[in-house]
């Protein structure tokens, strides 16, 4: 199995209201140094190796994954992301 | 004509629509569940408000996957007539239908108030019954309302003339103070480039009858009427 590590943030430049808030939460708090706060999700998908590559073909996991960020995970629209992929012992 | 109005689990604007249709403007009516089969004969389908898969991921990127989509992006295809509204709007710019985003309100509150849009276009079979800069007084009920699409893309729905509804003052004054969430422009409601297939944040259904307050919701709706020649009763 592998897991891989998905992280999902707005675009630079989409405004994120959510942040927006959470800093001036931190700046009511005393923490006047925090200038700036964007908001991400973080997902984790497992995967079973051997399938994958039965499906797919040996090494391209990672094509794979950029599929899957590309056609649900992330909104190309307002949202980038990275992955890390993980190997897990079975 | 044949209206459809899809109900994906978690939508709740559903039987207002079917409501509007069959009972108000007196039009054959189907209320499609997701799963059903796609009737041969509809002239307009209808995706309606709520919270499609709980908003699960992002608003309206589960609905997207229903099995009811792909006929919807067939009949799209075909020339059909779409009207996504509020939850249905973001499942047809999730699904590629439409250009752009729906984020979260600048303000981050849901906002459930009565609001004024401005229609820019009149030639549109969603539009046709409408005066030129009409002021449409309709209901709005969102979190996430606010339109984002990148320059470029901005200026390809400026040059087509894609934006159909902006927010704007009762007196028809498009301005920063009557944006109710952030949106580009105060884009309240767009077309795709052939015009067929239209999403909108406002929801018409909930102004149909006087005791609603007013009937500005049965403009969009007689004009779907007129376009595809079907006669309004009422």
């Amino acid at each position: 199995m592998v897991k891989v590590i998905v992280t999902v943030r707005l675009k630079p430049g989409v405004l994120d209201p959510q942040g927006q808030a959470v800093m001036k939460g931190l700046n009511a708090l005393g923490y006047e140094a925090v200038a700036d706060v964007r908001f991400g999700k973080q997902i984790e998908l497992r995967l079973n190796l051997a399938d994958e590559e039965q499906r797919n073909g040996h090494g391209r996991l990672k094509q794979s994954i950029d599929a899957m960020c590309r056609d649900l995970l992330a909104n190309p629209v307002i949202e980038e992301y990275t992955f890390e992929i993980v190997k897990e012992e079975a | 004509m044949h209206f459809a109005v899809v109900a994906f689990p978690g939508s709740n604007c559903d039987r207002d629509c079917f409501y509007a249709f069959s009972e108000v403007l007196q039009q054959k009516t189907t209320l499609l569940w997701h799963r059903d089969p796609w009737p041969a004969d509809i002239d307009c389908v209808i995706l309606p408000g709520g919270f499609s898969y709980g908003d699960y991921l992002r608003a309206g990127a589960i609905a997207r996957f229903s099995p009811i989509m792909k006929s919807v992006v067939e009949f799209a295809a075909r020339g059909g007539l779409v009207l996504g509204i509020c939850n249905g709007f973001q499942v047809l710019c999730e699904s590629g239908l439409l250009p752009g985003a729906l984020h979260k309100n600048k303000s981050l509150r849901f906002k459930c108030e009565k609001a004024y849009v401005r229609v820019e276009r009149t030639d549109t079979p969603f539009t046709n019954q409408c005066a030129p800069q009409q002021v449409l007084e309709l209901p709005i009920a969102h979190g996430e309302g606010n339109y984002y699409i990148d320059k470029e893309g901005l200026k390809r729905l400026l040059d087509r003339g894609q934006i159909l509804f902006r927010y704007c003052t009762p007196k028809g004054e498009v301005s920063e103070a009557a944006n109710p969430n952030g949106s580009l422009l105060n884009i309240a409601g767009i077309c795709n480039e052939r015009g067929n297939v239209v999403g909108m944040m406002p929801h018409p259904e909930r102004n149909v009858e006087a005791f609603m307050g007013n009937q500005d919701g049965l403009y969009i709706f007689r004009s779907i009427i007129q376009a595809v020649g079907g006669q309004v009763r009422r």
